[in-house]
C-alpha cells in the first residue's frame, strides 16, 4: 500500500502517456489528462499518510515531500487550464488534432520526468530524469512550428544542453569524491548514503563539482546570465507549458541544486555554497527587474519575472540558516503558485485579443472585466504587496537577510522595487486605459486561478501551524 | 595501475584531446563529420579499454554504442542531411582559426591545472582521465561558441558529450554509466535525426543560426 503510492505517482503519469498517445479522440483525452492529474495528486497527498521507507533508487523525505505536493497540485489545476486553452486553440487551428495528441502524451511524460527527479535517490537517475524533462519541454516549446517558436526550442535545446552536460560533468565528480569513502558502486551516487557520509569527502573534488553543477542546474533554473533561453521559451509555447515552465520545471532544478548544497554543508572543508548563490540570485533579480521595463510581448514580460524571483529565491536558500531557507521555501510555494495563475489569466487573454503583445490588449477590465481583474489581483501578488503570500514571503526574506548582511538586503529590496514599478507600468496598459483589441467573451476555465490566488491570500494572511512547523523541519533539513 | 594499462589509456584520452583541436580548425563541413567519426572511434576504443582495464563487462555497452551510434549512424545521417540541405560549402566561423586554436590551448591548460590540483588523491588513471575529459568538454564548449552553422554546433555538442562519456568511464565502478550514454544518445537522436534541422531547413531556409537570431527578442 504505501509503495503503491509511490509507484502512482511515477506509474500513472507513463501509463496515461501511452495512453493518450494511441486515443484519437482529443476532447476525451483532455478530461483524461485531468483524470491523471487528479489520481497523480492523491498519491502524492498519500505519501504524506505514511512515508515509504528510502529504497535504493526511490526516496521520499520532507524536503522533496514539499515539491512533489508543488508540482503534482499545479499539474493537476494546469491540466483543467489545459482542455480550456487546447480547445480555443483547436478552434482557431493554431493546433491540428495529431499535434495535441502528442501534446498531452508529452504533458504527461514531464509530469513523470519532474516526478522522478523529486524522488530519486540516485544522483544519476535525477540528471536522467530533469534531461528527459527538458527534452519534453523543448518538444512542446516547438509545437506551434512558427519561425519563433522554433527558434525559442533551438535557443533552449541547445543552452538546456549544455547546462545539462555540465551538471552531469558535477555529478560524475561528486561520485568521485564518493567513491572513497562509501565505496565503489551505486552506494556512491545514492543520497540517503551521500548526505551521511559527506563530512569525509574530499573537499577540492567537492567544490569543483559543486560549480559545475552550479552553472549547469543554474541554466536550468535560469539564473542569470544562463537565463538566455527563459524568455523565448516561455513566450512562443504553448501557455500551460509556460505556467509548468514557471511553476515547476525551475523549481525541480532548484531542488537538484539545493540537494548538492546539503553535500557541501556537511563537509567542513568544502567551500561554502551560499556566496555563489547570493550573487547569481542577486544578479538575476537586479538585471531581471531592469529588463521587465523594455517588454512589449506580455508573456515575455513575466518570463522575466520568473528569473527575478527565481533569482530571490536562489538568494534566499544562499543566505542559509533557518529563517531564510524558511522563506525560501514560502517564497518558491507562493511564487509557483502566483505565477502558473498569472500565465493562465494571460493565456485567456492572449486568445481573447489574438495577440501578446502589450500594446494591442488596453482597457481588458471593461473588455473582460472578470479576467482584467483575476490578472490584476495575480500582478499585485506577484509584485509583492500586502496582504498577499508574497508579500509574506518577501519579507521575511528582506528582514531575515536585514539583520545579518544589510547592504544585501538593500540591493534586493532595490530589486524588488525596480520590477515593482515595471510591472504596474505595464499593467496601467493591459488592465485601464483605451479599450483595444476584439472584445470577445473568454470562454475561460476560471477556477484554476481562483484557486490559486485564494491560496496566496490565505497564505498572506495566515499561515497553518502544520504548515509552518512542516516547513520549519525542512528548512532545519537544508541546514 | 602504472604500466602498459595506463600508458594505452593515457594514449587513447589525449588523442581524443588532440582530435577535438583538429575538430576546432575544420572548415568544410564534410571533413567536420570526418573529423567527428574519428573522435568517436577514439571514444569507442578508450571506452572498451577501460571496460578491460576496469574488469567492467557493462562498459563495452557503452563503447559499442559509441562505435555504431556515435562513429557511424549520427556521421552518415548528418551527411546525408548536408547534402540535402544543399549546405555542403565552408563553415562561417565567428572568430578566425589562430584564435580559437590559442583559446583551445588555454582551455585545456586550464583544465590540467583545475584536475590535476584538486583530484591528488585519486588514482592516476581516473585522475588523467578526468583532465583530458574536461579538456575535451571545455573544446567542444568552445567550437559550439565559435560556429554559427546548425550543424557544426551540433557536432560541438557531440564531442562535448564525449567527454562527459570519458570522464563517467574514467570514474571507477562508476553504475549508470550504460544508462547515461543511452539517454545522451536518445538526446542526440532526436536532434539530429531531424525535427529540427529539417523544420529549420523548412521554415527559415537557412541552418545558419545566425540568421535565426535576427527573429529573436522582441517582436515588433
Amino acid at each position: 500500500m504505501i509503495f503503491n503510492a509511490l509507484a502512482g505517482v511515477l506509474g500513472i503519469p507513463v501509463f496515461a502517456a501511452a495512453l493518450f498517445a494511441a486515443l484519437p479522440n482529443y476532447r476525451l483525452t483532455a478530461r483524461l489528462n485531468i483524470a491523471a492529474t487528479t489520481l497523480t495528486l492523491i498519491c502524492a497527498l498519500s505519501l504524506f499518510l505514511a512515508k515509504p521507507q528510502p529504497g535504493v533508487y526511490l526516496l521520499v523525505d520532507d524536503l522533496n515531500g514539499t515539491f512533489i505536493v508543488l508540482t503534482t497540485f499545479v499539474g493537476f489545476t494546469t491540466s483543467i487550464f489545459s482542455a480550456s486553452y487546447i480547445g480555443h486553440e483547436l478552434e482557431i487551428g493554431r493546433l491540428t488534432p495529431p499535434f495535441v495528441r502528442f501534446y498531452h502524451s508529452m504533458y504527461q511524460v514531464l509530469m513523470f520526468a519532474m516526478n522522478l527527479a523529486l524522488v530519486a535517490n540516485n544522483i544519476g537517475l535525477m540528471w536522467v530524469a530533469i534531461e528527459l524533462a527538458t527534452l519534453t519541454t523543448v518538444m512542446m516549446v516547438g509545437i506551434y512550428r512558427t519561425h519563433e517558436a522554433l527558434e525559442a526550442a533551438w535557443k533552449y535545446f541547445i543552452l538546456g544542453s549544455v547546462g545539462i552536460a555540465l551538471a552531469l560533468f558535477g555529478t560524475i565528480l561528486v561520485y568521485m569524491a564518493a567513491r572513497p569513502v562509501v565505496g565503489e558502486g551505486i552506494d556512491a551516487m545514492m543520497w540517503s548514503k551521500l548526505v551521511t557520509r559527506a563530512s569525509a569527502f574530499d573537499p577540492a573534488l567537492l567544490d569543483l563539482a559543486f560549480i559545475f553543477l552550479l552553472l549547469g542546474y543554474g541554466t536550468k533554473i535560469g539564473l542569470a546570465p544562463l537565463h538566455a533561453w527563459l524568455p523565448d521559451a516561455h513566450a512562443e509555447g504553448p501557455t500551460p507549458i509556460s505556467a509548468v515552465l514557471s511553476g515547476l520545471l525551475l523549481n525541480v532544478a532548484l531542488y537538484a541544486l539545493l540537494r548538492f548544497k546539503m553535500l557541501l554543508a556537511v563537509n567542513p572543508e568544502a567551500i561554502a555554497p551560499g556566496p555563489l548563490m547570493v550573487t547569481l540570485g542577486l544578479t538575476s533579480l537586479v538585471f531581471a527587474a531592469f529588463m521587465l521595463y523594455r517588454r512589449r510581448d506580455i508573456k515575455r514580460m513575466f518570463a522575466y519575472s520568473s528569473i527575478e524571483h527565481m533569482g530571490i529565491i536562489t538568494f534566499a536558500f544562499g543566505m542559509g540558516g533557518p529563517l531564510a531557507n524558511f522563506a525560501g521555501l514560502l517564497h518558491m510555494t507562493m511564487h509557483s503558485l502566483t505565477k502558473s495563475a498569472i500565465f493562465f489569466a494571460v493565456g485567456h487573454v492572449a486568445q481573447v485579443k489574438g495577440t501578446q503583445r502589450i500594446a494591442d490588449m488596453g482597457g481588458l477590465t471593461e473588455t473582460n472585466p472578470v479576467l482584467g481583474w483575476t490578472l490584476i489581483l495575480g500582478v499585485i501578488a506577484i509584485a509583492g504587496l500586502p496582504p498577499l503570500g508574497i508579500f509574506m514571503s518577501e519579507f521575511l526574506v528582506v528582514s531575515s537577510t536585514f539583520a545579518r548582511a544589510p547592504v544585501l538586503a538593500l540591493v534586493l529590496v532595490f530589486g524588488i522595487l525596480v520590477g515593482l514599478a515595471a510591472l504596474f507600468l505595464r499593467l496601467d496598459t493591459i488592465a485601464f486605459g483605451e479599450p483595444r483589441g476584439p472584445a470577445a467573451e473568454a470562454r475561460a476555465s476560471y477556477m484554476p486561478m481562483f484557486a490559486h490566488l485564494a491560496l496566496v491570500l490565505i497564505g498572506g494572511v495566515y499561515l497553518p501551524p502544520a504548515l509552518v512547523g512542516w516547513f520549519e523541519g525542512v528548512a532545519k533539513l537544508l541546514g | 595501475m602504472r604500466g602498459i594499462t595506463f600508458d594505452i589509456a593515457h594514449l587513447l584520452a589525449g588523442s581524443l584531446v588532440l582530435v577535438s583541436f583538429l575538430e576546432l580548425y575544420q572548415d568544410r563541413l564534410y571533413a567536420l563529420l570526418n573529423v567527428y567519426a574519428a573522435h568517436a572511434f577514439i571514444l569507442a576504443a578508450s571506452v572498451a579499454w577501460q571496460a578491460l582495464a576496469q574488469d567492467a563487462p557493462h562498459l563495452y555497452v557503452t563503447a559499442a554504442i559509441a562505435l555504431v551510434f556515435k562513429a557511424i549512424v549520427i556521421p552518415v545521417a548528418l551527411h546525408r542531411i548536408i547534402v540535402r540541405l544543399g549546405i555542403h560549402r565552408e563553415i562561417e566561423k565567428v572568430v578566425g582559426v589562430g584564435f580559437a586554436m590559442l583559446a583551445g590551448i588555454g582551455l585545456v591548460a586550464l583544465a590540467m591545472v583545475v584536475m590535476l590540483r584538486v583530484t591528488q588523491e585519486a588514482d592516476p588513471l581516473a585522475r588523467e582521465d578526468l583532465a583530458f575529459a574536461l579538456s575535451v568538454v571545455l573544446l567542444g564548449l568552445l567550437m559550439m561558441v565559435t560556429r554559427r552553422n546548425a550543424v557544426s554546433q551540433v557536432v560541438g555538442f557531440m564531442s562535448l558529450e564525449n567527454g562527459l562519456v570519458l570522464a563517467a568511464t574514467g570514474a571507477k565502478g562508476m553504475p549508470l554509466v550504460v544508462e547515461i550514454s543511452v539517454a545522451f544518445s536518445i538526446l542526440i537522436a532526436f536532434i539530429v535525426i531531424g525535427i529540427f534541422l529539417f523544420r529549420i531547413r523548412e521554415r527559415f531556409d537557412t541552418v545558419d543560426v545566425q540568421i535565426l537570431s535576427a527573429f529573436r527578442g522582441e517582436r515588433q
